[in-house]
This record gives C-alpha cells, structure tokens and sequence, in this order.
C-alpha cells in the first residue's frame, strides 16, 4: 500500500514512504520534522498548515503525497531562521506580529506566494491573499502590517 | 520598604523557588504564570533584570513547573503582573540587596558605596571584579523572602517601561515551538472516544471494525473511557474519526432547540444572590431593556494537546493548560496517585484564553499513559471534538431596570442577571476533568458557584456601574443545570454586562437630550476613568460625530475591568448596511506602571478583535446529543477583511501601581459597537450576536 515518493522539501531532495492518500502535513511533521508546519482543523478552514507547493500556496492537512510526487515544496523552516531569518519573518518579529503564534507559520507562506506574485500589495490586497487564514488571537491589524513592511525591504 | 509581603511570595516564601544563580552569569527566575500568546513571560523578565540590575539575555525563566517553580495557581484575570510581578520585583529586590551586605563585607566598604550593573558589584564607581555568582554560595537561599528590601525607584527603570520583543514569537516565527510539535522518538499517538456527556454508557463499541480500519491501532477501554493509540498519527486519527459511529451510548444527553438561547436561562432553577442597594421604591421614570448573549466558545486554533509519561512510577504531564501545580493536584486525585508522583510542566499551545480543552487533554495522556508506562503519549483532540466539548463561555440574560432622576440621571440601577456559572476549573470546588466523568467512580456531582465579589465575580463582573449612581443593586440567578459544561472565558460575564451597562448609559443620554460623552463624564467622578473617556474621544473626532441613523454609526463605551483593574475607553466607527462592517477601533487604557509598552497594545487590539468577534458572529449551537457548530464553517469568527484599523493608546503612568490589562479592551469594544449599530440604525439591537439577520429583522420593524 505504501509507495515510496521522491519531492523536494526546502530545496532538499527527500524519499520517502507513504500511503498515496496521506495528507502532506503527516509526512512533514512526523517523517521529516518539521513541525513548524501546523495542523488546525483539517478541513481547510482555518490555514495554520499553509505549504507552497511549486510556489503555489495549498493546505498540507488535505493535499495527499501522489498529488505532491516530484514537485517542490516549502515549508516555514525553508524560509529562515532566527539567526538568518527572511525578510518576513524578520518584519514579523519587528511588528510583534502575532500572539500566540500558532497560525502564523502557515501565514508567512501565503504572505511569501503573496509577494512573490505582487511585490507592493495594498492593504485589501493583503486581507484577500489572507482569506485563507483564521487568527484566534486579533493580531491581524499587525500582521498586515508586517507584509506591508516586508514589501518595503 | 513594601510593607505588604506579595500573596505569591507569602504562598511561595523560599528565594530559591523563585531564584537561581547559574553558571555563565545567569540567574533562573521562575513564575507560575505561563506564555499563552500575551507576552506576560518577556514581561516578567523585564521585571526581573530590572531589580537584579542584569542585562536581560542574563534572566532565564522558567515558567510554569509544578516541581521547580512557584505555585500561582492559575494565569488567569488579568493578574500575572499584579501578582507574579510584584512577587518578583520583591524577590529580585531583596536578593539584590543580600548580595549587595555580603559585596560590601568581601570588599570591606559600606553597602552605600557599591554599585551593580550586570551582576558585577562597583566600589565608589570602580570596577570590584566580584559578582553575584561569586557570593551567591554565602547565602542560605532556602531561607523565606520578607519582603522588606525597597525595589527601584521607578524614574531609575532601564528595562521596565520598554518594549522588548518577545523572545517566544521569535521562536515561533521560525520552527515548530508549540507543545504540538515535540515528538519525542518513542512517542505513541492518540485520540479519544468522547463520552457524549456525563453519565452517559458506553453499551457497545465495534472495535474490530475500528481496527480493520485503522491498522496497528490499539483500543484501550476503561468504563466509558477509550482511546486509540500507535505509532501512526493518521491511522490513530482515523480510528477516532469512524468510532462515533461504531459506538452505541445509553443516557447520552438530549438537548431541545430552545437551550442554546440566552432566553431560556429565565425561569431555569438556579442559586439566587444579591448584592448592593436594599429594594429601591422612589420615584421617577422607570427605564427598562433586557439584553443577552449566547453561548460562545474559545475556538482554540489548536485542537488541544498533551504528552505524559508514565516510568518508574512517577507520571510527568506536558500541557498547554493555565495552571500547572492545579492540574498536578487533580490528575493526582483522579489517578489516585500521591502528588509527589506526578509532575505537570507548562509548554506553549495556541491562544486559550480561558479555560478550554487544555486541561482535559492533559488527564487524557495521563490516563493512557499509566496504562502503558515507559512510552510517551502524544494526545491530541480533533477539531470536533474542540468545538464540541471545551467548556463554553455561559449564555447570559440580563434585565436592566433603571430609575431616573428628574435631572435625566440615575437615581437607582438594578442589573437582573441569568447566567451559569462562569469557573468549573478543576478543583475550583466546582470542576473536575472531562475525563473523570468517563471513569468507573466518576466525581459526584458539585454545586456549581462562581468567582467571589471580591475578586470581580463571574456573571456578575462589572454589572456595578463604575459611574457615581446613588443606589445600585445586582440580582443574580446563578443557573445550575445549563445544557453544556461553562467555564471562565476571557472576561467571564463583563463582555455582556458591559454591553448592557453601556448600552443603557447611551439610551438614559438619548432620553435626557445629553450628548453620551458628556452624559458619562457627568456621572464619572475618577479621574483615570475621565482621562480615558476623554482621549479616546479626541482620538475619534467625537465631536463631529453628527446625529447619526444614516447607516453610518460612531459609538463609544468605558469600563475599569472587574472595577479594579485597568481602565479601558473605545471607540468603534462601522457603516451598517445589511450587516456591520467595523470602520475604526480606538482603544485608550490607563494600566498603571507598563512594563511593555508594545506588549499591552498588542492585547489591546487583540482584545478589541476578539471583543468584535463575540458581538457580530458567535455563537454555540446545539440540538440533539450535543454541540452541532463543530468547525469553523459553523462556528465562524472575524477574518482578515472584516479586522479594521485599530489603534490603541496606553496612558502611562509610572508613579501608580501595574493595573492587570490583558483583558480590558475586550468589554468596552463590545459596548462600543452595539452603540455604533444603534447610532447608524436608530435602533438598537440588544441580543448578541448582531448577525445579519438580526439587523434585518430589526429594520423591518
């Protein structure tokens, strides 16, 4: 039942086995570890798993590994790290842009697709890239902000 | 000098539960308190370096350890500064000060000539070469703080009063830094079978269909208790997601369409209170309006989540929950263990912000985890099973009752309050684990009963008008038999109290002809309280404000939270069309000394989001054997496009004691917005929330 699948993980080549409908999210967290990539509902409501997938940003609690076979992936771990971080998470921690934390892993790639596609977004233009995402804490005004500030640099 | 040794410090006296001086010039402060996203641990670090005059990357904290760290009971109320800070700021203080007479003894001079900075003592200004670490073996730390060292002068604060970056959401912004993403290699997976509801008999479970389903998953079944476990999270996963429909319950619960709504708390049996003013007769207008709240959730953005261990026969539990050494004490009992065996360390979970599912989870991984010793278990809960079984913020029904002087003012106030009881955290006497119900000797049954008066009551919290009323009375019907399990959610009963309050201040300015601003300054004879009414009015161009009922609304509101605490004022702006659409948020609050400036505006908008959130989209529903508003689609909260501009203002002020803030905004941008609606519709909705179709409803009347 399982096969074994070959993708790239943060520009790294990775194989792994996997039943062809395990969802991506299971792989990266408990094969690979990468736990900075989060699970919330499952259901594709609420974003804290947002992955990119060949640049697009896709939800990693439902994407299954034969739809991800071959292709490039990213997590919050390829952005950066606190010693070299990206641009947005280095404007993420100037805006204190969060609270508690838990969903904005799975925002920092929708912001990254967002700018990728449309270096200098208008504020709307964030909110919709972000329809995609729930935050339970109100750090929304923020995290805007941050993109914004990203954009910038 | 303090003359009052802080409750923390008097329930926890030895410096070395809170102290600890380590290798490479470090000291470990402890706290009770715990990171749940409001930043309280950087806080707490300011506070910390501030009185030991260490550089902050020489403060290491510990936070929330039932075995190392001190008992604060839990991170809850706004308290954390108040309480942990002040603990703190005197051990530190009084640490400082042993260190300094033993400095002073080493280098033969007086204590008033030496001087510290980093940890390293100067003599008249001259570097000594001796620090903390070389004296701290001279002092007996196990000895019992007095709290009689005098801190800081506040004009001296290098560190307090700055807005240092949390060191946590830096961890967070780039790798896995929650309770969620700890894998340890030998981890088990599991899920639980929730029991519908207590009492209810597990009568038949298909666990061979859950096996062939769920390959190398094991059952494990205790009474009405049953959980998956193996190594394989989705198999585990599945396992749980088909076992509802594998399970047959006898006694589950049978809940009518009519329950989930605030209106049929009236009449409900309930344990009857009253507090203020004997019965008021008098004379004058009598002006009446009844208002209410739903049930609303947490909705965590995690399903909860927690490990334990079970080796040599001690059990050690990881959870996310807001009180360690309470929950050390209740799996305890539950397990029948003695709590020596059991330890309980805090790690960080998303936003909770009350008591939701954390706890439970936490005596779910322990029950499976003596069950199968030397293996770590790894529980966590599905998302239904979030929605449906955190204990949910109570319904609330309140009649407000108001006699008017002829001058338009209230002469007496009655706030006639329906609620369920707003704390069952375990061991609160009237709480017990989720999964204690499940148990072969599940707890008997407890009265339930709210927070006392004194520290800001539950249903009843800011019910007491702020404002100078002649005569005002609360009646509180303390409802005991709601159809789901309530438990203290952010602000407990202020959020619909003050909705209510301010609501009424509005309507008695309207019936007087008085503008609300000066309606309320007229009655508010604090000066903080004014001080923020005032700002945040400049703020939002309250005097070109305008008459209004063109479906464009500005509304404000104030509130001293639990009428102690920090002083809040908001004002919100929303167009109104067929739904209410936030414009602006301006947020004023008076909080004391700050220790973080950005810290508390952060929690000021974050407040003023969630406040929003409550009023225009929440609420539980529930028919038939339980909750039905099991995800996000059900239960939906404000999203990105609907967060307008908020700006949030902290007045500081540095000679007056830390107010508790975490929770202010939240009430006041409820009341602010209900007044906003009425200000552009001309009409006032008073039942929360303020859907679409209740703003329909409304203009077709």
């Amino acid at each position: 039942m399982a096969q074994t699948y070959r993708f790239t993980v943060n520009g790294e080549d990775r194989e792994v086995s996997a039943r062809p409908d395990l969802p991506l999210i299971y792989v990266l967290r408990n094969q690979l570890g990468l736990t900075g990539t989060h699970y919330g509902c499952g259901l594709e409501q609420c974003g804290a798993c947002m992955v990119l997938v060949d640049d697009e940003a896709v939800y990693a609690c439902t994407r299954t590994m034969d739809s991800v076979a071959n292709k490039s992936v990213l997590t919050m771990e390829g952005l950066g790290t606190r010693e070299a971080p990206h641009p947005l998470q280095q404007a993420f921690m100037e805006e204190q842009a969060g609270q508690c934390g838990y969903c904005l892993s799975g925002i920092l790639i929708s912001a990254k697709a967002l700018l990728d596609r449309n270096p200098n977004p208008s504020r709307s233009e964030i909110a919709t890239a972000l329809d995609g995402h729930l935050c339970r804490c109100g750090a929304h005004t923020r995290i805007i902000r941050a993109i914004e500030r990203a954009a910038r640099t | 000098m303090i003359n009052q040794l802080p409750a923390s410090v008097a329930i926890n006296p030895r410096f070395d539960t809170w102290l600890r001086f380590q290798a490479g010039r470090t000291v470990r402060v402890a706290t009770g308190k715990v990171e749940i996203g409001q930043g309280v641990v950087t806080a707490l670090s300011q506070i910390a370096a501030e009185e030991l005059a260490l550089d902050l990357a020489q403060v290491v904290m510990l936070s929330g350890d039932s075995d190392a760290g001190p008992n604060e009971r839990y991170t809850s109320s706004s308290l954390s500064i108040m309480d942990s800070g002040a603990a703190i700021r005197a051990v530190c203080a009084e640490a400082r000060a042993l260190l300094a007479a033993r400095a002073a003894l080493r280098l033969n001079c007086a204590v008033e000539q030496l001087t510290v900075a980093e940890g390293v003592f100067a003599v008249d200004g001259a570097a000594s070469g001796v620090t903390y670490w070389d004296l701290a073996d001279e002092i007996d730390w196990t000895q019992a703080a007095t709290g009689t060292a005098a801190p800081k002068d506040a004009k001296d604060y290098r560190i307090v009063g700055k807005s240092i970056p949390r060191d946590d959401l830096a961890e967070k912004l780039t790798g896995g830094a929650f309770i969620h993403d700890w894998l340890p290699d030998d981890l088990l997976h599991a899920r639980i079978l929730r029991q519908p509801g207590p009492g209810a008999v597990l009568q038949e479970l298909d666990e061979a269909a859950i096996k062939r389903a769920a390959g190398g998953t094991e059952v494990l079944r205790s009474a009405n208790f049953v959980a998956f476990v193996g190594a394989d999270e989705q198999a585990v996963e599945a396992a749980a997601a088909i076992a509802p429909g594998l399970a047959q319950w006898h006694g589950a619960p049978s809940i009518s369409p009519g329950q989930q709504e605030a209106d049929w708390l009236r009449g409900q049996a309930s344990d009857d209170r009253r507090y203020g003013a004997p019965d008021g007769a008098g004379a004058g207008d009598l002006v009446q309006a009844t208002f209410s709240r739903p049930y609303v959730a947490h909705a965590s953005m995690a399903p909860s989540c927690a490990l334990a261990l079970f080796r040599d026969d001690h059990l050690t539990v990881w959870s996310h929950g807001q009180g360690m050494h309470p929950l050390r004490l209740n799996i305890a009992k539950v397990l029948d263990l003695p709590e020596s065996a059991v330890t309980t360390r805090h790690m960080y979970g998303a936003g909770c912000y009350g008591h939701n599912g954390a706890d439970d989870a936490a005596l779910d991984a322990a029950l499976i985890a003596v069950r199968m010793p030397g293996r770590h278990i790894r529980l966590q809960w599905r998302r239904e099973e979030e929605f449906g079984f955190e204990p949910f913020g109570p319904a609330m029904l309140i009649d407000m009752s108001i006699r008017v002087d002829q001058d338009g003012k209230p002469a007496d106030w009655t706030a006639e309050i329906w609620s369920p009881t707003h704390v069952q955290r375990p061991l609160a006497d009237s709480g017990s684990l989720l999964a204690a119900e499940a148990l072969k000797s599940p707890p008997s049954a407890q009265i339930s009963d709210d927070p006392p008066e004194e520290r800001g009551g539950g249903g009843t919290r800011n019910a007491k008008p702020y404002y100078d009323i002649p005569n005002s009375r609360i009646i509180h019907h303390l409802v005991t038999d709601p159809p789901v399990r309530t438990s203290a959610l952010r602000t407990l009963g202020a959020l619909p109290n003050v909705f209510a309050l301010e609501a009424m201040m509005d309507e008695l300015a309207n019936r007087a002809g008085d503008d609300p601003l000066a309606y309320r300054l007229s009655l508010l004879s604090d000066p903080r309280a004014r001080g923020v009414l005032e700002a945040v009015a400049a703020r939002a161009k309250w005097p070109e404000r305008g008459p209004g009922g063109e479906s464009r609304g500005l509304g404000l509101a104030f509130s001293r939270y639990k009428n102690m605490a920090a002083y809040a004022a908001v004002a919100v702006a929303v167009s109104v069309d067929e739904e209410v659409r936030l414009k602006n948020i301006w947020v004023v609050a008076d909080a004391g000394l700050v220790i973080n400036p950005d810290g508390i505006r952060n929690q000021l908008e974050g407040g003023a989001v969630q406040g929003a959130s409550w009023t225009l989209k929440e609420q539980v529903t529930m028919q038939g054997a339980g909750v039905t508003s099991l995800d996000w689609d059900s239960y939906p909260i404000l999203r990105f496009a609907e967060v307008p501009e908020i700006e949030a203002v902290v007045m500081d002020q540095p000679g007056q004691p830390s107010l508790g803030v975490g929770e202010c905004s939240v009430a006041p941008t409820a009341a602010a917005i209900g007044n906003a609606v009425a200000h552009a519709l001309g009409i006032r909705i008073h039942h929360m929330p303020l859907t679409r179709q209740r703003i329909m409803a409304s203009l077709l009347r």
